[in-house]
């Protein structure tokens, strides 16, 4: 699983054809194009040829989406009826707004990007890498946890690097365990809306908490309503036999309110104060921490959060799930001081088998249960080179089988001298890409 | 005039091969005459990444920091006044004023439908930045060599600055690399 994330990552950043062993040449002219949600790291779900995002797990999600349109349903054909003809007809339309609002914003939270953190090209993990080199003077074995500290509106905030996405995770972001993705603003994981909640579906979320809460109010209340208008003209027991589904609902609103209005609650607590539930939660805002601690985002008073977080502008999707990938396989020219930076091939095909092989070693780094973890590039591939029967040998031979002496010599060259780095472009990308700019 | 030609990139569209002249050290230091020249003539040496700026925050913001390696590139001041112009950009689509508290208001009245047949401000604003970034390309970078990314096909991470030098050219531009070499060791 881990070895086929790591994979999948390469390719996706190396932008070649999925191929399970290096050795299959990636460049086809005529492959069809993927959307880039084909090959998207994460652990997420695309339905909707990449229009839609869930998280892996989404049963709990029907859960939410039977159970609403179960009561929903039961409330408009048993109870609307009644309501209609003895109070007014204002309730059921009412109630088909508040169900309309509450569906629209499930879904809009369940399907929508949260803000994921899209991972870093090798080119900037590489930069990542070199900078943390010259940073920390020595490359130990156990590299020291990499923090970055940054003074925000006069508070000191860590920013922690991600080994997953290869990223310093900008504030307020978190990794979620889950999707297996960096989220910014994370707030929480909610297997109830099968998605992760953050900077772009926070509102939404706090929407379909908030219309649920009033819609589970507002049926509970017309629900008693009906049964003690009943119970007064045949009774009690009678009402109740009468529409036994009003029984269901009652007990379905009973429970949920106290979760749902006690969550929205809450959740408006946390929108007044600007803070996430993964802040609230680790308390980094606290008094209790420090004397000087206060939250550097807040905006100092109540409304002024508020509208930030509900009315502010909304950031598009930073992934592009529906794009498709370019699938030009990158070279870079070699160097002309002599020394092969990146493999300096005859063929094109090798060249490109040379890259190829780098997401192989990229992938055999990442697959290693060791601290430096994935897709440390230099050390990685540094550190690999000196333990046992390693993935340098294996591409190695298999390089030598295929195209000879001289391109395995190229990758000998480059393992020691740990110099996989950017992906280097090539004229026709270059066009692409100022193409797309 | 192709007999005084030297060295040359030679362009398969026009089927011109575009004249360098000689004993300036255009193609050394990596200067091209233009976009296309060096679309088809140029190799990527280098990038350099300028990291977002938290200082305030969560908003959009890019380190004004002058990287050593654009030194011999691109003079401070057109560099730094990029990326202001940029962060201006980022500020105007992430402003919380009247306009986006509308904006929001008409989206939570229509249960956020209208997010489906409207654009939204940052993302006009976005496209505001790629069209200044393609022009900025066009005039300041690529003459010098150097290609700007748009930070969104980043994931708003960093800007990216790829440092090119000409294909043709032989004996090119030793100090660049060697430069980007000691910066990286």
């Amino acid at each position: 699983m881990h070895l086929g994330e790591s994979t999948r990552e390469c390719e996706y950043s190396q932008i070649s054809t999925r191929s399970s062993t290096p050795m299959e040449t990636p460049y086809k002219k005529k492959t069809p194009k993927k959307r880039k949600w084909e090959t998207f790291p994460g652990r997420n779900r695309f339905y909707c040829d990449g229009r839609i995002m869930m998280a892996k797990q989404t049963g709990v999600f029907y859960l939410t989406l039977v159970l609403i349109l179960v009561t929903c349903g039961l409330f408009f054909t048993f109870d609307c009826w009644f309501l209609a003809e003895q109070l007014t007809p204002i309730i059921p339309v009412i109630g088909a707004v508040l169900f309309l609002f509450v569906i629209g914003t499930l879904l809009r939270t369940s399907f929508s990007d949260p803000g994921v953190l899209p991972r870093a090209t090798p080119d900037e993990a590489a930069d990542l890498e070199r900078q943390i080199d010259v940073a920390n003077g020595s490359t130990g074995y156990r590299p020291p946890p990499r923090t970055k500290e940054v003074v925000i509106n006069g508070q000191t905030v860590k920013l922690k690097y991600c080994f997953t996405c290869k990223i310093f995770r900008p504030p307020r972001a978190s990794h979620c365990s889950l999707c297996d993705n960096c989220v910014e603003r994370f707030d929480h994981h909610c297997p109830w809306v099968g998605n992760c909640v953050g900077k772009r579906n926070y509102r939404f979320f706090y929407m379909f908490i908030l219309s649920l809460s009033f819609l589970t109010v507002f049926i509970f209340a017309f629900v008693i309503t009906h049964i003690i208008l009943n119970s007064q003209r045949i009774g009690f027991l009678s009402a109740l036999k009468d529409s036994p589904a009003s029984v269901l609902e009652v007990v379905v609103c009973f429970f949920s309110v106290w979760s749902i209005v006690g969550l929205s609650g809450f959740h408006t607590y946390l929108i007044s104060s600007n803070q996430t539930t993964n802040e609230d939660i680790k308390g980094s805002w606290s008094s209790k921490r420090s004397k000087d601690n206060y939250n550097p985002y807040s905006y100092g008073n109540i409304f002024t959060n508020c509208c930030a977080a509900l009315c502010g502008p909304l950031p598009p999707s930073l992934i592009d799930r529906r794009g498709f990938i370019q699938s030009d396989a990158p070279q870079l020219a070699p160097p002309t001081n002599g020394l092969p930076m990146y493999g300096s091939t005859q063929s094109q095909q090798s060249h490109k088998q040379v890259n190829t092989v780098d997401c192989h070693l990229q992938a055999k780094a990442a697959h290693c249960d060791c601290p430096h973890n994935s897709g440390v590039l230099l050390q990685g591939v540094a550190h690999h080179t000196g333990r046992g029967p390693e993935p340098r040998t294996e591409a190695e031979s298999h390089v030598r089988a295929r195209f000879g002496a001289a391109a395995a010599r190229q990758i000998h060259l480059k393992a020691r001298g740990g110099g996989i780095s950017s992906s280097p472009w090539s004229p026709l990308q270059i066009i692409l890409m100022l193409g797309l700019n | 005039m192709l007999s005084s030609m030297k060295e040359g990139c030679h362009d398969p569209k026009t089927k011109q091969t575009q004249l360098l002249k000689p004993g300036r050290r255009t193609k050394a230091s990596g200067v091209f005459h233009n976009l296309q020249e060096m679309q088809h003539c140029a190799s990527l040496v280098t990038k350099v990444f300028i990291q977002r700026d938290y200082s305030e925050g969560t908003v959009c913001r890019f380190q004004t920091k002058f990287p050593s390696e654009l030194n011999i590139r691109i003079e401070r001041t057109l560099l730094e006044e990029t990326v202001k112009t940029l962060n201006s950009y980022y500020m105007e689509a992430e402003k919380i004023g009247g306009q986006s508290y509308m904006e929001g208001c008409l989206a939570c009245a229509t249960a956020y439908i209208v997010f489906l047949c409207m654009e939204t401000r940052y993302e006009k604003v976005l496209k505001k930045i790629s069209g200044y970034i393609q022009e900025q390309n066009e005039k300041i970078y690529a003459p010098r060599g150097l290609l700007l990314t748009d930070p969104v096909e980043r994931g708003m991470r960093v800007l990216e600055v790829s440092i090119f030098e000409d294909q043709g050219s032989a004996g090119s531009s030793p100090s660049s690399t060697l430069s980007s070499d000691s910066s990286a060791r």
